[in-house]
C-alpha cells in the first residue's frame, strides 16, 4: 500500500479540477499570440518603439546636460520622451498605435465566434455566459499588458547598460503609471470594438466602424470643436484676461471629450515631471513658481481625472455590451 | 413507467407575434431515441435551446435531467450534450485541441482531457485526423468531431439538431448507426431533429411531428401509420384485363366487404377504400364472380404518406404567409 501513495497524490494534481474562465482566458491568449493580426501588431509596436527610443538615445546627451530644463536629472523618462523631431517620441506614436491594438484584437471577437458557428457551441458548455465576454476582454488584456511591460523593461535593462545611471524609484513609478495608463487606453479601444463585434454581424463592419470613430476622435474631433466655438468667441483683444482663459478651458475641456486627448495629457504629465498644469495659466499663479520637477504623487494627482475619465468610458463600453450580449438569441 | 428525463409542459416562444414554439407537451423517457421531425422552421431549434437555458421560454417550463433548464442551465448543460445544426469549431486549432478544450471547459484535467479526447476521436473514427486543422474538415468529419464533443462530458441526454444535414448518403448510414450503437452501450438518451424523416426513422424509437410550432402526432412509427390507417382507410386499387359489361355485378359483390368506405369504378379500374386490409378477400370475391385480374395494387401507408400528412398539407401555406406579413410589416 505504501508503493501505491505516490502515484495517488500525483493523480490528485492532476485531476485538480479546472476553472472554466482560466480555460476561456488560456485559449483566448494562445489564439491571440498564434495569429499573424498579433505577430504584425508586435513588430509594429516594437519597430516605432526601437526607432524612437534610437532617437532619444541619440540626442540623449544633450537633453541631460541641459541645465536649464528641471526634468535634465531624469534619464529614463527622457529616454521616452526626448525626440529630434524627426519621428515623435512614444508615448505620442502609441496614442495613434493603442487604438489599432484595441480594435484589431477585439473587432472580431465574438461575431466570428457567431460566424463560425462555435459560439452555440461553446455555450452549450457548462460555463456562464459572462465568462465568455470577460475572456474575451482579459485575454488580449493580458497580451498587450505583458508587451508593454516587457518593451519598458528593455528599455530600463538597455539603459542600465549603456549609460550605467541608477534609476530613481520615482523613476520607476512614473514609467509603470505610463505603462498602467497605455493599457487602460488600450482597454478603452478593447471594450468599444468588442461592443462592436456584438453589435454587428460582419466583422469587417466592425472593423470599419471601430476605425471610423478612431479617425473621428484622433482627426476630425479637434477640427469641429474649433468650427463649433470659433463663431462665439469673441476678438481676444476686446475681452479680460478672466473670460480669455475661461475660453481657453472651455476648449480644453470639450476636446478632452476624446480619449485619445485624456491619453495625451496623462502621458505628458507622468513622463514630463515639471508639467504642472493641463490648462492655460495666469501670470499671477506663476509668479513664484520655481521651474521644478513635481513629486509623483503630485503627477499622479493630476491625471486622476484623466485616468478615471479613460476608465469611465471602458467602463461604460463594457457594459453596454454585457447588457446586448446577455440578452441576445445566440441561434445562428 | 421510468420518469422522464425530459419533460416540457406547456413550453411557448414567440417573437413578437409570430408563436415559434406553441404550448409544446413532451415527455421522453430515458434511454431512448427520440426524432423530433419537421419542415424547415417548424421551431425544432428554438424547443431545443429552450432545453438547454441558452434561449428564455415564452410561457411553460422545461425540465431537463430533473434541473428547470431556465433557472438552473448550468447543471442542465452539464449533463446534456448538444451538437448545433451548423457546427462549427476552431478553424486554426487541431481536431485535439478542439475537443481537449471542451473537455477541459467541462472541468476535466489537462491530462484526463487528452486521454478522453484521443478515445472519443477513437470512437468516432477521427484517430488520423486528430491532428488536423479543423478548417480543412468537410462537413461530414466536422459532424463526426461535433458527436465526439457531445460525448466527451459523458452526458446522459444527447440533443442533435439536424445531425444529418449535408452529409452524403452513407455518411449518413454511418453516422445514425453510430448514434444508435452508442445510446445502446451506454443507455444514452438521444433527441435527435430532422426534416428528413426517410434518415431518421431506422433509429428513431418514437418520432414527433412538430409543424408550424405545434407537435401534431407522437408515437412510434407503427403507431402513425396504424393510427393514420384508421384515420384514411387503406386503399386498394384493382386493373380488369376486360369488362364485358360485368362491371355492375363485380360491384355488388363488392359492396358485401366489411368495413368498405369508398368504391370507385373507373373503366377497367376498381378503387376501394376499407377500414382494414381487405385486399386478398376482395380479389377472391372477384375470382368467384368470374373477373380477369391484370394487376391489384395495395396502399397500405408508409412513411411517404405520414410525411405528406402531417408535413406539408398544414405548413407551406399559413406559415409562408406568416412570415411574409412579418416581412412587410418591417418595411412599412
Amino acid at each position: 500500500m505504501p508503493m501505491k501513495n505516490p502515484t495517488v497524490s500525483s493523480k490528485d494534481i492532476n485531476k485538480r479540477p479546472s476553472f472554466p474562465m482560466q480555460v476561456l482566458v488560456r485559449k483566448e491568449i494562445a489564439a491571440h499570440i498564434r495569429s499573424w493580426r498579433f505577430i504584425i501588431l508586435i513588430l509594429l509596436i516594437a519597430l516605432t518603439f526601437g526607432a524612437s527610443l534610437y532617437v532619444s538615445s541619440m540626442g540623449l546627451k544633450d537633453a541631460v546636460s541641459n541645465m536649464r530644463d528641471p526634468d535634465q536629472s531624469f534619464l529614463y523618462l527622457k529616454l521616452l520622451t526626448t525626440t529630434d523631431n524627426s519621428i515623435p517620441p512614444f508615448h505620442v506614436f502609441l496614442n495613434f498605435l493603442a487604438p489599432l491594438l484595441g480594435i484589431a484584437l477585439g473587432f472580431d471577437a465574438v461575431n466570428a465566434e457567431y460566424n463560425n458557428g462555435t459560439l452555440t457551441r461553446l455555450l452549450a458548455q457548462p460555463i456562464y455566459r459572462d465568462n465568455l465576454l470577460f475572456a474575451k476582454f482579459l485575454a488580449p488584456l493580458a497580451v498587450v499588458g505583458t508587451l508593454f511591460v516587457a518593451l519598458v523593461m528593455l528599455m530600463i535593462g538597455g539603459g542600465l547598460l549603456g549609460t550605467g545611471v541608477r534609476i530613481e524609484p520615482q523613476e520607476l513609478l512614473r514609467i509603470l503609471g505610463f505603462t498602467l495608463i497605455s493599457v487602460l487606453y488600450v482597454a478603452f479601444w478593447l471594450s468599444l470594438s468588442i461592443l462592436l463585434s456584438i453589435r454587428f454581424r460582419q466583422p469587417a463592419t466592425s472593423a470599419l466602424t471601430a476605425i471610423g470613430i478612431w479617425l473621428f476622435f484622433t482627426v476630425f474631433f479637434p477640427i469641429l470643436v474649433n468650427l463649433a466655438i470659433r463663431p462665439f468667441l469673441p476678438n481676444p483683444n476686446y475681452i479680460s484676461e478672466q473670460e480669455y482663459i475661461g475660453y481657453n478651458e472651455l476648449i480644453l475641456n470639450l476636446l478632452r471629450l476624446s480619449p485619445s486627448q485624456l491619453y495625451s495629457d496623462a502621458t505628458t504629465t507622468l513622463l514630463m515631471p515639471s508639467v504642472r498644469s493641463l490648462g492655460p495659466i495666469s501670470m499671477e499663479q506663476m509668479v513664484g513658481a520655481i521651474p521644478s520637477p513635481l513629486s509623483f504623487r503630485e503627477s499622479f494627482l493630476m491625471v486622476w481625472p484623466q485616468v478615471s475619465g479613460l476608465s469611465a468610458a471602458m467602463m461604460i463600453c463594457f457594459a453596454w455590451s454585457y447588457y446586448i450580449f446577455m440578452r441576445r438569441e445566440i441561434r445562428s | 413507467m421510468k420518469d422522464p428525463i425530459i419533460q416540457l409542459t406547456g413550453l411557448t416562444k414567440s417573437y413578437g407575434k409570430v408563436t415559434a414554439v406553441d404550448q409544446l407537451d413532451l415527455h421522453i423517457y430515458p434511454g431512448e431515441i427520440f426524432g423530433l421531425l419537421g419542415p424547415n422552421g417548424a421551431g425544432k431549434t428554438t424547443s431545443i435551446l429552450m432545453m438547454l437555458g441558452l434561449t428564455e421560454p415564452t410561457a411553460g417550463t422545461a425540465y431537463v435531467c430533473g434541473y428547470n433548464a431556465t433557472r438552473n442551465p448550468i447543471a442542465v448543460k452539464r449533463k446534456v450534450g448538444y451538437l448545433p445544426d451548423n457546427v462549427g469549431f476552431y478553424p486554426d486549432m487541431t481536431a485535439l485541441e478542439n475537443l481537449c478544450f471542451i473537455a477541459r471547459l467541462n472541468g476535466l484535467s489537462e491530462s484526463d482531457a487528452q486521454a478522453s479526447a484521443k478515445d472519443m476521436l477513437h470512437v468516432v473514427g477521427l484517430e488520423k485526423e486528430m491532428h488536423k486543422k479543423t478548417g480543412a474538415f468537410s462537413r461530414g468529419m466536422k459532424q463526426r468531431l461535433g458527436l465526439a464533443e457531445v460525448l466527451i462530458k459523458a452526458p446522459e441526454v444527447a440533443i442533435l439538431d439536424e445531425p444529418t444535414l449535408g452529409i452524403d448518403p452513407k455518411g449518413v448510414d454511418e453516422f445514425l448507426e453510430l448514434i444508435k450503437q452508442l445510446s445502446r452501450e451506454h443507455n444514452l438518451t438521444v433527441l435527435l431533429s430532422s426534416h428528413h424523416l426517410h434518415q431518421v426513422q431506422r433509429v428513431c424509437d418514437r418520432v414527433g411531428i412538430f409543424v408550424g410550432g405545434k407537435l401534431l402526432v407522437e408515437g412510434s412509427l407503427e403507431s402513425l401509420a396504424h393510427n393514420l390507417q384508421q384515420q384514411k382507410g387503406i386503399s386498394t386499387v384493382i386493373t380488369l384485363e376486360h369488362a364485358q359489361g360485368d362491371i355492375k355485378r363485380f360491384e355488388e359483390a363488392l359492396k358485401a366487404l366489411p368495413g368498405l368506405r369508398d368504391l370507385t369504378v373507373n373503366g377497367l379500374t376498381i378503387e376501394l377504400k376499407t377500414d382494414s386490409d381487405t385486399t386478398a378477400m376482395a380479389v377472391r370475391m372477384l375470382v368467384n364472380n368470374g373477373a380477369a385480374i391484370v394487376s391489384v395494387s395495395r396502399n397500405d401507408y408508409q412513411l411517404d404518406d405520414i410525411y405528406n400528412t402531417y408535413f406539408e398539407n398544414s405548413i407551406t401555406t399559413d406559415n409562408a404567409y406568416e412570415k411574409s406579413n412579418g416581412f412587410f410589416k418591417r418595411y412599412q
